[in-house]
């Protein structure tokens, strides 16, 4: 009983991470520009099937294949910005909404033309005895994931805390007209927000391929699954979108473990629309925060 | 309507009564079905779009409610199509109208991805659910209207684009009334327009219900023209191809969703030999639409003919 309950507490904790991982991501543009980039599963996706193209299909070793699919992922942002947010320069949300669906759509014809529709796996990054709490298993590449993404909050929160230009951004965030006033570069915090985000959504991608497997098409799932996590924290709140990443996880996995498997995708899916339509400012935020943001 | 939109709706007919006798093939046919089909939902998608302001991410689910409702009952239930066909658009406008109270208090982003939420449960649910789940099923009887069953393709061909030729009139006559004006208002300004005394939030309520009761039409249209539905074809992917025919044909001009629901339906049967390339291709067309014309086909097709006459008046 209680060894299967932890079973699925674990693999929900595990893909609670990268949901977080995600909803983080979805929060860095959106703090920076107000933009949801619907594109941003894509960019998990293409840290998964980068990296097996490093690893696998040109044997490079393990290191420098991550630090390869890193920079392809925050050059791909860079593009993105460059290429399609930047030159429109607009604020009309309907626009911009469409565009990161159109790029998202372009990425996913790009991968699939690449690596066709079959879902890729490579090994764990470390090999060994799995530990057994309770009866229950957890796999090391599970440890894997939870410690990089702890690992990557710990860095942002560093990085938008303690360096100059971790601050500029979130000043663009507060108030873009007199961020520009002071004589931070926008532009530039907008194009590197975009860069950070798709490099934290091709970690997760990196470190959840080897446990479940990557194919073209799994971005929009889990762009809703992580928007579901950043808005259940707050839109624009990091800690929150934590939060809401590893319940969405456990809750998601307990539903296929307990009920059925077909409805897990669903589950996500009901508590974002119930959160929308009930408390579009998230559950963890305060009364105060919820008059400064707009609806 | 306008007089241009009359000149135009007569133009429309005669094109639709002369393409079979030109082209009466199986083929052009079923890709003229089709594109009525598409049609049907991208008019609802560019009234709640570009005359509301309001972006669907969900039509698919409309759409899949339509087409499973009909088929159902027409099937199981021995109701005549035209009865299933009504059941269908009443069912999609209550969906519409359990999201839409909720959901159009919100804006922008928030409502594309509540929608987008919304049409994925139902893709779920008629994977999860629907008759014979993920593979989906058959025997769904043909259209018939008093005594009259239509099996033969020109025959849905006149069908599907009389009922397009219907919905626009109506739809025509809608944006150019009061309400339509008062759509207008609420895109160009929510806050002037609830001054001025208009009750925003009922307005778009009605106009998300009027596009899912067209997209649930659609929807049975479909399935009693293939007679064999399955889930894969009220995916998420459906609601952006029908996004793509608006923003192509061009948000501002109803014409515009004819247009483009064409333009989308008729492209992959000419890129038939790109078949790898096809979600690549949809992808660029939607991005290079949105950076380079904005606007839409039809609308800077008006703007150059509008040119043009300034042009030859100042000849004169």
């Amino acid at each position: 009983m209680l060894t299967v309950f932890l079973q699925f507490l674990f693999s929900g904790l595990t893909v609670g991470a990268v949901y977080a991982l995600v909803g983080i991501g979805f929060n860095i543009i959106y703090n920076a520009t107000s933009i949801i980039n619907l594109a941003q599963g894509e960019f998990v996706v293409i840290g998964g099937l980068l990296m097996w193209f490093f690893t696998e299909s040109l044997k490079l070793p393990f290191l420098l294949s991550a630090v390869l699919t890193i920079l392809s992922a925050g050059l791909i942002g860079l593009f993105m910005e460059r290429l399609t947010i930047n030159p429109l320069k607009s604020t009309d949300l309907l626009l911009m909404i469409m565009i990161t669906i159109a790029v998202s759509i372009v990425l996913r014809g790009i991968l699939m033309f690449n690596f066709g529709k079959d879902p890729y796996v490579y090994p764990p990054f470390t090999e060994g005895e799995p530990l057994s709490i309770y009866g229950a298993i957890i796999q090391q590449q599970t440890l894997w994931v939870i410690g990089i993404t702890g690992l990557c909050i710990i860095l942002l929160f560093l990085f938008f805390k303690k360096t100059i230009v971790g601050k500029a951004m979130l000043a663009c965030a507060v108030n873009p007209t007199a961020a520009k006033l002071v004589g931070i570069n926008v532009s530039r915090m907008v194009m590197l927000s975009f860069i950070l985000s798709a490099i934290v959504g091709a970690i997760g991608g990196m470190a959840i391929t080897p446990i479940s497997l990557m194919e073209y098409d799994k971005g929009p799932m889990l762009a809703v699954k992580g928007f579901c996590a950043a808005i259940m924290g707050g839109l624009g709140s990091n800690r929150g979108a934590v939060i809401g990443g590893f319940i969405i996880g456990i809750l998601e996995s307990m539903t296929a473990g307990y009920i059925h498997s077909g409805l897990k995708d669903a589950v996500a899916l009901v508590i974002l629309l119930l959160i929308l339509f009930f408390k579009p400012a998230g559950i963890f935020v305060s009364k105060t925060m919820l008059q400064l943001r707009k609806f | 309507m306008k007089k241009g939109d009359l000149l135009v709706f007569f133009i429309f007919i005669f094109l639709i009564g002369l393409l079979p006798v030109l082209s009466g093939s199986t083929y052009t046919m079923t890709v003229g079905i089709f594109s009525g089909i598409n049609a049907l939902v991208a008019i609802g998608l560019c009234i709640l779009m570009g005359y509301a302001g309001q972006v669907s991410l969900g039509q698919a689910g409309f759409y899949g409610i339509g087409a499973y409702v009909s088929a159902f009952l027409s099937l199981h239930f021995g109701l005549p199509v035209v009865v299933s066909l009504i059941f269908a658009m009443i069912v999609g406008a209550i969906a519409a109208v359990i999201l839409a109270v909720p959901a159009l208090r919100l804006k922008g982003h928030y409502l594309a991805v509540a929608t987008l939420g919304f049409g994925e449960i139902i893709y779920i649910i008629l994977n999860e659910w629907g008759p014979g789940g993920p593979s989906g099923f058959g025997d769904i009887p043909h259209f018939s209207l008093l005594g009259h069953t239509i099996t033969s393709t020109t025959g849905y061909f006149y069908l599907i684009w009389c009922l397009v030729a219907g919905v626009m009139l109506f739809s025509l006559n809608l944006i150019h009334s009061r309400s339509g004006r008062a759509l207008r208002a609420i895109h160009d300004s929510e806050l002037a327009s609830n001054a001025m005394g208009l009750d925003v939030v009922v307005l778009k309520i009605k106009v998300f219900i009027l596009s899912a009761v067209y997209a649930s039409l659609a929807g049975g249209l479909y399935a009693h023209y293939i007679t064999f539905i399955s889930p894969s074809s009220f995916s998420l992917f459906y609601s952006i191809l029908v996004l793509m025919m608006v923003i192509v044909g061009g948000i501002t001009n109803l014409w515009g969703a004819i247009i483009g629901a064409v333009v989308i339906t008729v492209l992959p049967e000419l890129l038939r030999r790109f078949e790898e390339f096809d979600v690549l291709v949809y992808g660029l067309i939607l991005t290079l639409s949105l950076m380079f014309f904005r606007k839409g086909l039809v609308p800077i097709l008006v703007e150059k003919i509008k040119k043009l006459k300034g042009l030859a008046v100042v000849k004169h």
